[in-house]
């Protein structure tokens, strides 16, 4: 291990062996912390790693894909994101980013219910993929006080089985099927969708469902360690890493992880026509609204020229044109004397050339979407913030007809803001947009990559 | 004298042995029907079975035990609408003589039963919504609620709040389907099925096991339990998949539904005899060729010696078994999605999913009607009459004949109502104490065994 920044991290306290169930899977069950050296950069590469997982995972799920496409997506996702060459290196990986994940999820309900249930899909997923022998080993592992039924209750129940099995389109049974008896309060999702025999409290689980029971076990458990995950946070550990890893902890949870568009790409320019026209094809509708109301008030409060100033500077537009563009529009409410006093200061910070130099990065969607407007204000996220009735006329005035309407609301309700987003941008370029929107400057440049493939004539 | 003064006339001449003289004396007392606060007093008074609910909310921690909990019953939640509107929530209550008390001093139009908490709902604002000391329900029985309004898209006699005994039996085939799979499926054995006093049914499932199970879990049930899926916009709302049903929904549908529609609904509610009701038939019908075949059949005027809609019935069902439509694709179960249509229960889905919804008591009375909510047999279903269920005037007007008598258990069983508790205790209030008992003496006895252990080496 390096000298530098080596520090041994162990902040379960419990000095247990990794948990990994047999040698034919390298599914972990993350029972307790391992007692790894993890360098710090790693502590935080692997948890960024993870976190592309669930989120993707959540994507998924909102965006309702079926367990087919969820079964391929998380194949995909492991192999981009969480494979190494050699394989004890990607169990490591595996088992230390989910422990440094339970730190920053744990810190209130919110985060432990989305993580809970990412991280139970992703188990489910996983299991599902293991074979029949290592599936029989995990559930060992989780010590199931479920017996296998003898024979000869098989016998008497076996027409019912069947007719289960069939009701279900499952496969006729043969003669050597395994069942287990399980209370049905064991199994809820196998009771709910009938997908079982019952009989004075006991369902018949068959082996091919038996993930069900795992899931639940392996849900139930990492539910009742988060919350003492939390305990020892904030009696602890919180205090004790204050230097070290709290800070990267509490900047997890909230991070974005895509590109920052801080460096527009050079043949990304555009320049002050351009934009009008732009703005009616390519802008989301975040930005889309920032404009028209620039247009029509001739000004907009900081909180705005922030958002929409630096979505413009992502989007290639030079701190000469910015100046341009922004004095045309508020000289007329202001005069041309108050906007050099006032506010040009304030473009050419943005673009680094004052004060400390910083060169401030466009808002990504979960920037914009945590942004409170308040009176007067016209920034944050639309799908967040506008009106049902709003939200429509505005959708409407993107050129959304009324069946894409009726899908964004509903995942508007939902709270589902860039799922919703995503769907407006396939309903106004009529194509698909499987990496869904999270920064308002890739809306734009897909948005210009269809658009100008529309232009060019296929040859 | 009206039906009702002579019939109770009749009554007493039977219980009391008065003589035949009486009747006209009592002309002048007749108490007429209604919904009040007096007649509630009384009924709260000298009616009202405050001893048998306390017996029944105690859940066997009534103290004699070393193992009881003395705090079960002060955890539980009671809720009273008042005259007026006005609403108490989390109302608790450590003793019968004070459950009792409250509910004769605040006289509630409507009581309602909510979950058992972690703590004493009136001292919930000391605890935290989330974290370690938390207020949340522990235990709550599993309910079921069936409203007959559910069910106006498939009858015809009434709507709306209106029953009939055409449309009852609907019910009761309810009862019958979901009490069965409560016991042989789900193994539950306390069970207890309450007139809702006006259009429905409430079940209340008492076993342990039920109290504790979890949101999940009573969700899990009540999908178990679902089969009708629609809306105004579907012309189908009950969808079988598969080449055979699972063992619930066929047993279900060998045992209750068939005979159900075939021998009740059919007639009762001449499903197929106009034009305009044969029509949302043959809608459910998803094959176009099949439902003009019949069409053409049932256009002709034929004088038929047999009921016609047995007719149409028979001609629909062997259209569809005669394998001339083999090849099509979802006329499988064409003839069981019709049926269950007409007959598989409607449960109200969110009042079973959450361990903190309120359910009305029973032994209250219906505002409405007036009517008593009284336990209903599920292995004498079919007798129950709800057009004969005792109301409030009636029974106070028992109570005013029978005399002055000091001892309220005769009171009461001088009353329509006498037979109504007497089931309630014997069928399933000591049979429910009784296994509460056992179980609060086995834990104890585990929970010394285990100290014991702990001790040894």
């Amino acid at each position: 291990m390096q000298s530098l920044g080596t520090r041994r991290v162990n902040h379960q306290n419990d000095a247990v062996a990794v948990a990994v169930a047999g040698a034919a899977s390298t599914l972990p069950l993350y029972r307790s912390a391992p007692p790894l050296e993890v360098r710090l950069e790693d502590f935080e590469a692997f948890a960024v790693d993870r976190l592309r997982v669930l989120k993707a995972i959540s994507d998924g799920l909102s965006r309702g894909k079926k367990p087919e496409e969820m079964k391929n997506l998380v194949d995909e996702l492991l192999k981009t994101h969480m494979s190494h060459p050699k394989p004890s290196e990607a169990v490591n990986k595996d088992v230390i980013s989910h422990f440094v994940l339970r730190l920053v999820y744990c810190r209130t309900e919110d985060l432990r219910k989305w993580f809970l249930s990412m991280e139970t899909t992703l188990f489910r997923y996983r299991f599902k993929r293991e074979s029949a022998e290592a599936q029989r080993a995990l559930m060992a592992d989780f010590n199931l006080p479920y017996k296998a039924v003898n024979t000869a209750e098989f016998e008497s129940v076996k027409d019912k089985l069947g007719q289960v099995a069939r009701s279900i389109g499952q496969p006729l049974l043969t003669a050597d099927a395994i069942f287990y008896k399980v209370p049905f309060e064991d199994v809820p999702e196998l009771v709910a969708g009938r997908r079982v025999y019952i009989h004075r409290g006991n369902a018949y689980v068959a082996m091919n469902q038996v993930v069900s029971l795992v899931v639940t076990q392996f849900r139930s458990f990492l539910s009742k360690a988060l919350i003492l995950t939390n305990r020892k946070w904030t009696s602890s550990i919180k205090e004790q890493e204050k230097d070290r890893l709290t800070p990267i902890v509490e900047v997890l949870s909230t991070s974005y992880l895509g590109p920052d568009y801080s460096q527009p790409r050079e043949s990304a320019e555009i320049s002050l026509k351009d934009i009008d026209h732009l703005a009616k094809s390519s802008f989301p509708l975040c930005m889309r609204h920032l404009y028209d109301k620039l247009k029509e008030d001739h000004h907009l409060k900081h909180g705005g020229r922030m958002q929409l100033g630096l979505f413009l500077k992502g989007v290639g537009l030079k701190l000469d044109d910015a100046l341009a563009f922004w004095r045309a529009e508020f000289s007329q409410k202001v005069g041309a004397e108050r906007f050099e006093k006032e506010y040009a200061y304030n473009i050419r910070h943005n673009y680094g050339r004052e004060g400390k130099r910083t060169d401030y990065t466009p808002f990504s969607c979960q920037k914009v979407i945590s942004s409170t407007p308040g009176v007067g204000d016209h920034h944050g996220c639309p799908f967040r913030h506008f009106s049902e009735e709003n939200l429509r006329a505005a959708l409407g005035g993107m050129g959304v007809g009324n069946r894409g309407m009726d899908d964004i609301i509903d995942k508007v309700r939902n709270r589902h803001y860039q799922v919703a987003c995503t769907l407006t941008f396939e309903a106004v370029h009529g194509s698909s947009c499987d990496a869904g929107i999270n920064h308002p400057n890739q809306y734009f440049i897909d948005s210009q990559k269809i658009l100008q493939s529309k232009n060019q004539p296929t040859t | 004298m009206n039906q009702e003064e002579a019939e109770n006339c009749r009554e007493d001449m039977e219980i009391d042995g008065n003589e035949p003289e009486m009747p006209a004396q009592r002309h002048a007392d007749i108490i007429p029907d209604g919904f009040n606060a007096n007649y509630l007093k009384a009924y709260y008074g000298k009616v009202f079975p405050h001893s048998d609910i306390f017996k029944w909310m105690c859940y066997g921690h009534d103290g004699k035990h070393p193992g009881c909990d003395p705090t079960y019953l002060s955890r539980r939640e009671f809720s009273f609408t008042l005259d007026n509107d006005i609403y108490l929530r989390f109302q608790s209550y450590t003793s019968a003589y004070e459950l009792e008390s409250s509910i004769k001093e605040k006289c509630p139009f409507k009581i309602d039963i909510g979950p058992v908490y972690s703590v004493n709902p009136a001292k919930r604002h000391a605890y935290a919504q989330t974290g370690d000391n938390v207020f949340t329900p522990v235990e709550r029985e599993l309910i079921f609620d069936v409203d007959i309004t559910d069910y106006d898209d498939v009858r015809f006699c009434c709507s709306g709040a209106d029953i009939c005994l055409d449309c009852w039996p609907l019910m009761t085939v309810a009862i019958k389907v979901i009490d069965t799979a409560l016991r042989d499926d789900f193994g539950f054995n306390h069970i207890l099925w309450v007139y809702s006093g006006r259009r429905g049914v409430h079940c209340w499932v008492c076993d342990g096991k039920a109290r504790r199970l979890s949101n999940e879990q009573r969700a899990a049930i009540t999908d178990y339990f679902r089969v009708y899926k629609g809306n105004e916009n579907s012309n189908k709302k009950v969808s079988l998949v598969g080449p055979v049903l699972h063992p619930f929904l066929a047993r279900s549908y060998t045992d209750v539904l068939r005979d159900f529609f075939e021998g009740k609904v059919l007639l009762n509610q001449n499903i197929l005899s106009t034009e305009e009701k044969y029509e949302k038939i043959l809608e459910m019908i998803p094959d176009e060729s099949v439902a003009a075949e019949l069409r053409g059949k049932w256009q002709e005027k034929r004088k038929a010696k047999d009921d016609i809609n047995v007719v149409r019935w028979e001609q629909l069902k062997s259209l569809l078994h005669s394998g001339k439509f083999k090849h099509i694709q979802g006329l499988r179960r064409c003839i069981e999605e019709i049926i269950f249509s007409f007959t598989y229960p409607r449960l109200d889905m969110e009042v079973s999913k959450h361990m903190n919804h309120l359910l009305k008591a029973p032994f209250c009375v219906h505002p409405k009607t007036g009517r008593v909510c009284v336990p209903i047999d599920p292995n004498n279903c079919e007798e129950f009459d709800p057009t004969a269920v005792p109301t409030l005037s009636q029974l106070l007007q028992e109570l005013n004949m029978s005399g002055s008598r000091a001892d309220t258990d005769d009171e009461l069983d001088r009353t329509s109502l006498g037979r109504a508790v007497r089931y309630f205790r014997s069928s399933f209030l000591q049979p429910l104490l009784k296994s509460c008992k056992e179980e609060i003496e086995s834990a104890y006895n585990s929970r010394l065994q285990q100290s014991k252990n702990s001790l040894s080496w």
